[in-house]
């Protein structure tokens, strides 16, 4: 995919230090409108691939909408329009002859609240290859295996795979709703606030696992805590009503904001 | 004063006084329906009443009763009369006597008084004077007599098996060939070839059937000549009556039995009621083609009204744009729950019954015309009338679990790329099936208790055959059948013999309480299954 080639020089300056990386997710003057309510301002941005990118900012910011815009979740929501341009490994998203349910094949999504499905821990892991038409007994075999432990469960699980999923605590259903999502080898993996219903113990099993995920998936993650950000991603970028303030290395972002509302944000002036 | 009223405490005084209150009234029916159906089939003693003018009633107390005054003073003391199931009713014209406890000179216990149940014409009450074999006694009254009663009864028992096997099976498959044939031929002389090869192959058939049907005609008169023994009994004026053995159901001598005969006894009685076939328009025997019919009907409702009503609530509430027009849909299906139910059994009548059911039998069975077949009230139509009438509380209940289905298990399904359909399939289905079990078990209870849609789409107070026999197609959906709840209202109201067939309005209520709580109990059984499968823990 020569991506690069295409990316816009402001853009390159604005996104990454690290020049050069190829853009896994690219977004040109997205906007969106739920009904009269605009939630997206006109946001343009490149998530490269095998990275972190993470998304902070107040709440109602607007900073889900746009991850869910990514796997086309919003369609869900009565009302919504959009304007604008989501490519994904080349290939424009809000086409609307695309097939959405191959679109969310290959964009994974794990949400605020694990939701497990109410049934055993391997049916979990094996719903979407099962949806995708594997049924060789031995094949899912392999393939739950295999995304429990890319999701750092198996040790725990291994021995109650036909138990229910919900008798897990609260981080296994998050780690076996990241296997769930892994389990069909997405392209990029989006995660909705992860650990916000987790202890700090939990949290950190979590932050550790994307970290060594990114070495097969572009992950995208919004999140409230500006700390797990600091710490888990590569790329940050700071939304506030809808904009986009500014996106950039996460150290730098951090560190040396250029904008004056993400300095007030991240020293927490407000929010 | 105004502490205790925030304290709370009366209010909660009133809730539990509110559920003390309906437990109450629930226990008390039960109570009443357990007291008067259980013991019902107990076997009572046969009492002697000699009265002061020397006559005598021979019978078993059912009743007593204060006998009113009007106008008395307060002081004269009350009078009771006492109820006498006296039997005999080819003798006596009705078998219950009232008698005035006040002219009873003495009471007396007879021994030997013994209870002949008779297949016509209901007990006979009173002593046995002999057994005879082709009209020679073999033994005369007493201990000798019973003895020798009791060790004929199991063949007479046999011979009358015999003789129905022949009339019901063997000549009632005879019967059927040859209703078919003659259908047939009918068939073929409505469409002109009244006289072709096929009508003579037919015509042969009959033939051949009716040969067999002689010779069947000679095997039950054999049998029935066998039927020689007869046993000779008094009732308490004196009269004899000779009964042939096979006109006996059982004989007993209440007085001289012990707690465990009567146990038996009991257990016998109880085991009749439930499987056998009513005797004496419907005051004897048991129940079972109305227990069979009620079943058969409520699983033919629930095959037909769990998938309707869970495919329209699965529309309401996944599919259908939410919006006034759903709401009203929504209203008017929860209020169609209170519809008369015998609005919904007119409605059975006028479409099913007369539209549908007349148009099957133009069109499939215009030979057996001007008989309908399906045009006529049957387990079919008075099954979809039930099913129609239970449909918003299927509706209902699925829709509402569907509700609590929480959203973030859709959106993991639809994120992990399947379809709304593939989602609804593993995933909502699943996961609202206790709630559809909650709406069938509702829907089957209410079923089972409806009697007036019943009455006029199908429900009869005596049905010459079960709806499922041996005869292809087995099951016969356009027969009329039997139902408990129409048989509590038959035995109770319509009964020729009210006096007789009271009893039975209890006991007939219990077992249909029993069979509602089976049928719940095993539907609750499986949804408690489901639910530990699909726990939906606190999404």
């Amino acid at each position: 995919m020569p991506i690069e080639t295409r990316l816009s020089p402001d853009l390159h300056a604005n996104a990454s230090t690290e020049a050069l990386e190829s853009a896994m997710v690219e977004i040109r003057n997205l906007s969106l409108w739920y009904g009269e309510k605009q939630a997206l301002k006109n946001i343009s941005m490149d998530v490269p691939k095998n990275r972190i990118t993470a998304y902070i900012g107040p709440s109602g910011c607007g900073k889900t909408t746009l991850l869910r815009c990514l796997n086309r979740m919003n369609d869900l929501v009565d009302g919504v329009r959009t304007s604008g341009t989501i490519r994904i490994g080349g290939t424009d998203i809000q086409d609307s002859a695309l097939d959405v349910t191959e679109l969310r094949k290959r964009v994974g999504m794990v949400f605020q609240k694990s939701n497990p499905f109410p049934k055993s821990i391997y049916e979990n892991a094996a719903y979407g290859p099962r949806i995708l038409g594997a049924s060789d007994r031995r094949e899912l075999d392999q393939i739950v295996e295999r995304s429990l432990r890319g999701a750092a469960l198996w040790d725990e699980v291994k021995d109650r795979l036909n138990d229910s999923a919900l008798g897990l605590s609260g981080g296994q259903q998050q780690r076996l709703c990241i296997a769930r999502a892994i389990a069909v080898e997405p392209d990029v993996l989006l995660m909705d606030e992860p650990c916000s219903a987790l202890d700090p113990i939990a949290t950190a099993k979590i932050e550790e696992l994307m970290i060594g995920l990114k070495r097969r998936y572009t992950i995208v993650i919004v999140t409230h805590n500006m700390q797990q950000a600091a710490r888990v991603s590569d790329i940050t970028g700071f939304m506030l009503m809808g904009e986009l303030v500014e996106i950039g290395a996460t150290r730098d972002l951090f560190t040396n904001p250029k904008d004056r509302r993400t300095e007030d944000y991240i020293t927490g002036r407000f929010g | 004063m105004s502490r205790f009223w925030k304290s709370g405490d009366p209010f909660i005084w009133l809730t539990a006084g509110g559920l003390a209150f309906s437990l109450l009234m629930v226990a008390g029916l039960i109570l009443l329906i357990l007291a008067n159906g259980l013991g019902f089939f107990w076997p009572k003693d046969v009492v002697l009443l000699v009265m002061d003018d020397k006559t005598a009633v021979m019978g078993q107390v059912m009743d007593r009763e204060e006998i009113p005054q009007p106008g008395a003073p307060p002081e004269t003391p009350k009078k009771y009369r006492i109820q006498v199931k006296q039997g005999n009713r080819d003798i006596y014209g009705q078998d219950f006597t009232w008698v005035d406890e006040s002219r009873i000179a003495r009471r007396e216990r007879p021994d030997d008084a013994i209870v002949i149940e008779r297949r016509e014409w209901g007990n006979f009450v009173g002593t046995l004077r002999e057994v005879r074999e082709d009209g020679r006694p073999v033994a005369g009254g007493g201990d000798d007599g019973w003895n020798a009663l009791e060790a004929r009864l199991p063949q007479a028992a046999r011979l009358l098996a015999e003789i129905r096997r022949i009339e019901k099976t063997e000549i009632g498959a005879v019967n059927h060939a040859q209703e078919k044939i003659r259908l047939n031929l009918k068939k073929l002389s409505a469409q002109g070839r009244g006289e072709g090869p096929e009508a003579a192959r037919l015509k042969a058939e009959l033939g051949a059937l009716q040969t067999g049907y002689a010779e069947m005609e000679t095997a039950l008169g054999a049998a029935k000549k066998k039927d020689t023994t007869s046993v000779v009994a008094a009732a308490v004026g004196g009269q004899e009556k000779e009964l042939p053995l096979t006109q006996v159901v059982r004989a007993y001598r209440p007085n001289a039995m012990g707690s465990g005969a009567k146990a038996a006894f009991y257990a016998a009685k109880v085991w009749e009621f439930v499987a056998d076939a009513p005797r004496e328009s419907n005051t004897e025997g048991g129940v079972f083609p109305a227990i069979f019919g009620t079943v058969m009907m409520v699983m033919i409702m629930s095959l037909v009204a769990t998938p309707l009503g869970v495919l329209a609530a699965f529309y309401l509430r996944e599919y259908a744009q939410q919006g006034p027009f759903v709401s009203a849909v929504r209203i008017a299906v929860n209020n169609l729950a209170g519809v008369p139910s015998i609005v919904f059994g007119v409605f059975g009548v006028g479409f099913f019954v007369y539209f549908v059911g007349g148009s099957l039998d133009r069109l499939f069975y215009p030979e057996s015309l001007p008989t309908p077949t399906f045009g006529t009230g049957g387990i079919l139509w008075a099954s979809l009338t039930l099913a129609l009438l239970t449909l918003p509380v299927v509706i209902v209940a699925t829709e509402e679990g569907l509700a609590a289905i929480p959203g973030g298990l859709r959106e993991a399904s639809l994120a992990l790329g399947a379809t709304k359909f593939e989602t609804t399939w593993r995933i909502v289905l699943p996961a609202v099936m206790p709630s559809i079990l909650t709406g069938l078990i509702l829907a089957m209870a209410r079923a089972a208790g409806e009697v007036a849609p019943l009455m006029i789409t199908g429900v009869v107070k005596l049905a010459p055959a079960l709806p499922l026999d041996s005869f292809w197609p087995f099951l016969h959906m356009d027969r009329k059948f039997m139902h408990l709840g129409f048989h509590i209202y038959d035995v109770g109201f319509q009964s020729p013999n009210v006096d007789a067939a009271r009893p039975m309005v209890f006991t007939t209520t219990l077992l249909l309480l029993g069979i509602v709580l089976v049928l719940n109990l095993a539907a609750i059984v499986l949804r408690n299954r489901l639910r530990k499968k699909y726990a939906l823990g606190t999404l």
